[in-house]
């Protein structure tokens, strides 16, 4: 079976229609981000919704023997004057679970009281019984919050430089930064869809991301691996026919590795939990988008930057170390 | 060639064999839950898959420093009264400045003396100022002292919470030093599901010591403040108590002590809870050497003067001291059963050296560590399956291939998490499902090359070989960046972003290994079982 036997479509001549999609979603995802900003949660601002990781506070998950009724639950904790708890249902429902969160406490002898406060009240005032291997704590002062989201945005940043170094040492530097403007608007869009669904990003989040810049330079080197093989082939085809014979020849791979590594992350995402949700919602975003950017992205800015050049009356400027003889 | 083959085909079988061998090792049995069992032991769980915690502790070691200037106080004031210089007192002037010393009211004619005795004791850990016309002299810690305490002080913080967390049988514990700061200590406990009875136990200061009574029992500060004119002297403190010491109520009393402490801390040897003739509960100490030089000489010039007892920041108990005592001797105090083991197991394994602040927790109890696991392996087991039959379709006989080498693959990857030291996290599992994805891709740019090389008319023999040369390059190509990409999340993350690092790596070095070697070694296998002129079955 195969199902892209001899493909010829023209990928440069959509450039405006890719250009317009991917306009929207990063707009969307924009606006969504300043609305997140300009609406802090709990006295910290952020574009995107932020797990307990980043926000630091307490977090409580707790498996009840029996339904848990919110009310009570947040009844329990005033009666006991924790003030502050955000109360939530979590996970299927049958597992009975409810997420408890305290916000941030500035002082850090204080910090672990909070875990140990909600757990005695719910002890001491609500009902339904819960064992103590059904329960899941996270506390995370601000200290440690703060140093997570500087290695967080340190390791993204380095990630890319990584690449483009990489790229620009195999290729050339042209097609270092149009690989890695590539990376940047899938992970703008990734992070974009968080922002619009509300999702909150967590340590797991960000591994996925990177996870995902890998992936998606992946799939713009395969694409730019035959560009370069076939620019050696055939000096006398312009750049244009050439990109968009080399889309098209890998064409089959990529949807097919794409495809299957979705198709695993999707199963990730329906099978795997809740602790994974988003880690795996960045996975099936990002794996559509990096796909998507090595084709609709990269490949026309690539195109576009050479034809810049030719009009300015410089020679096309090709992969690797053979360059035309003049 | 064919004995090449043969080697070859032996080399994949043997990897097979030892990867095998690293998830399982030699199991009991061949039954389902003997074999469970032999993974359980071999493969390291992450604390979110076992259940267990995670705690980063931080050192308060500003108060380390704040203890040994204190003592630096005791001695500077001594080896001034050896030396018969005269001064109207030593103490630390800013308390938040724990490092800095002040000498006042000395001679101005013994100025030069001075500063020679201050100089020969203290210049090595000190930067020494001052001795002008005001007659103070200011003793500074030096930075390079500072810092070299805070870090034996956290290393001995460290060996304290591994001596404690010993004392509660807790297996495979992980203390270490952690984070950016020199002030991080990292303790991972696995199985915990008390988690309170082990972070009092861990952080409990309970430091021991022993101070001069200037004055009380006083009903409050305002009482005490009153009986020193107004205000406590630098060198005295207020320190709070059981009024039941002395006057016999039980309502709170304040005392006013000497800061500088006799005996305290590290001087205890041991402690032994016990009763004394009278049936009250009481702990029988030991000190070193050392202190006990220190001690028979405090208590030798200072009969019938009272000494407190202080532990937790509180009095425990107000001793008068009847004749000189060297090293041993009874606490007897308003102790409760559970103080008197804890004071003693804390004496034995030692004091912290300074207190510790929780910065992060994290626990996971073990019924939902179990639940992570269950999603985990659901959701690898069905893309695993996905993937198996798309290959099997897609690319008939050599989807055969690509399913071996994928069943490889992870058996080389669960084997590398045997072999090594290294824990399997819940998004280490989301990172062995990744790998099926992403190894399976070397296998597509293989097959995909295949098909082209085939169709343009080559034999199957040579479109075998041009297809494996030309991916190769393309292969190690994405190889790299993920391994790169993944190289840096191990670098920046914390425990189960560690994890999924660790099995991204592990699966596509395994996959570099199984999609060039092994699926090559299968194809030549089945090219030389085809009839001449037969196509490859792709």
């Amino acid at each position: 079976m195969e199902l892209f036997r001899g493909v010829n479509v023209d990928w440069l001549k959509l450039k405006w229609y890719f250009l317009a999609f991917s306009m929207i979603f990063s707009v969307a995802g924009l606006i969504a981000m300043g609305v997140h900003w300009s609406h802090p949660v709990g006295g910290v601002r952020s574009p995107v919704p932020l797990g307990v990781d980043f926000r630091g506070g307490t977090e409580v998950e707790v498996r009840f023997d029996h339904t848990p009724d919110i009310n009570a639950i947040r009844q329990a904790a005033d009666a006991a004057g924790i003030k502050d708890v955000q109360v939530v249902n979590y996970d299927d429902p049958k597992f009975n679970q409810v997420l408890i969160s305290l916000p941030e406490q500035h002082d850090e002898s204080q910090l672990d009281t909070g875990r140990q406060q909600i757990v005695d009240a719910l002890h001491a005032h609500y009902a339904n019984t819960f064992a103590d291997s059904g329960i899941k704590v996270d506390v995370v002062g601000p200290t440690v919050g703060h140093q997570l989201e500087t290695k967080a945005l340190l390791a993204t940043l380095y990630s890319m430089l990584g690449m483009l170094v990489y790229l620009w040492f195999r290729f050339q530097l042209i097609y270092g930064v149009a690989a890695v403007v590539a990376c940047f608007h899938d992970t703008l869009i990734t992070v974009g869809a968080f922002a619009l669904l509300n999702k909150e990003i967590s340590l797991t989040v960000i591994a996925a991301i990177l996870t995902l810049v890998g992936y998606s330079m992946n799939d713009t080197i395969v694409v730019f691996d035959r560009i370069r093989e076939n620019l050696r082939l055939s000096r006398r085809e312009s750049l244009h026919d050439v990109v968009n014979r080399s889309i098209n020849q890998t064409l089959s791979r990529t949807v097919l590795t794409s495809g299957l590594t979705f198709l695993t992350v999707l199963s990730l995402y329906i099978f795997g939990g809740q602790v994974l949700n988003g880690f795996s919602f960045a996975l099936v975003v990002g794996i559509l988008i990096g796909t998507y950017s090595s084709i609709a992205v990269a490949a026309p800015m690539l195109v576009a930057w050479q034809d810049w050049r030719a009009e300015q009356g410089r020679a096309v400027v090709l992969p690797a170390a053979r360059r035309p003889r003049a | 060639m064919n004995k090449n083959l043969n080697k070859k085909i032996a080399l994949s079988i043997a990897v097979l064999l030892i990867f095998v061998y690293g998830i399982f090792r030699i199991p009991s049995g061949l039954s389902g839950k003997a074999l469970l069992e032999a993974i359980q032991q071999n493969i390291h769980l992450g604390l979110d898959l076992r259940g267990g915690a995670h705690l980063i502790l931080q050192v308060v070691v500003s108060e380390a420093v704040s203890a040994e200037t204190d003592n630096a106080v005791g001695s500077i004031q001594q080896d001034l009264k050896t030396a018969n210089l005269g001064f109207t007192q030593v103490y630390k002037p800013d308390p938040n400045k724990p490092a800095v010393i002040q000498v006042d009211g000395t001679s101005q004619a013994q100025s030069s003396t001075v500063r020679s005795t201050l100089d020969n004791k203290y210049s090595t850990e000190y930067d020494l100022t001052g001795g002008g016309a005001d007659n103070t002299w200011t003793l500074t810690m030096k930075p390079t002292a500072v810092s070299a305490l805070e870090e034996k002080t956290v290393q001995q913080a460290i060996e304290t919470i591994r001596d404690r967390v010993d004392s509660l049988g807790v297996s495979e514990p992980v203390i270490q030093e952690y984070g950016l700061g020199k002030d991080q200590i990292l303790v991972e406990l696995p199985g915990i599901s008390d988690l309170d009875q082990v972070t009092n136990i861990i952080k409990t200061t309970a430091r021991l010591e022993i101070h001069a009574v200037i004055g009380g029992p006083y009903k409050d500060e305002q009482e005490a403040m009153a009986s020193s004119g107004g205000g406590i002297p630098p060198d005295e403190m207020m320190v709070h108590g059981s009024g039941s010491l002395a006057t016999g109520s039980d309502a709170d009393a304040v005392y006013v002590l000497r800061r500088q402490y006799v005996v305290g801390g590290s001087d205890f040897r041991s402690a032994d809870p016990g009763t004394d003739q009278n049936g009250r509960r009481n702990v029988r100490f030991t000190l070193t050497n050392e202190a006990g030089d220190k001690f028979y000489d405090y208590t030798s010039k200072n009969v019938n003067t009272s000494m407190a007892v202080v532990m937790g920041g509180r009095v425990k108990e107000v001793a008068n001291i009847q004749s000189a005592i060297r090293d041993s001797g009874e606490i007897v105090g308003t102790f409760s059963e559970d103080e008197v083991t804890a004071l003693s197991k804390l004496l034995r394994t030692g004091a912290l050296p300074a207190s510790l602040n929780e910065i992060e927790t994290r626990t996971v109890g073990a019924s939902l560590g179990a639940d992570s696991i269950r999603e985990g392996v659901r959701a690898a087991i069905v893309g695993v399956l996905v993937v198996m039959a798309f290959m099997l379709f897609y690319y008939r006989g050599s989807g055969i291939n690509a399913d071996l080498a994928l069943f490889l693959n992870l058996v080389i990857l669960l084997g590398f998490m045997g072999f090594s030291t290294a824990t399997l996290t819940l998004p280490g599992i989301a990172g062995v499902i990744l790998t099926i994805g992403m190894g399976v891709d070397s296998n597509v740019l293989i097959f995909e090359r295949i098909r082209e090389e085939v169709r343009s008319g080559k034999a199957p023999a040579a479109a075998v070989d041009q297809g494996f040369a030309h991916a190769w390059v393309t292969i190690v190509d994405t190889h790299v960046t993920t391994i790169v990409s993944a190289a840096i999340l191990f670098l920046f993350g914390t425990g189960p972003v560690k994890g999924f690092a660790t099995t991204l790596v592990f699966g596509l070095l395994a996959n570099l290994f199984t999609a060039v070697f092994v699926s090559r070694v299968i194809f030549d296998w089945h090219l030389g079982r085809l009839k001449p002129g037969e196509p490859i079955s792709i």
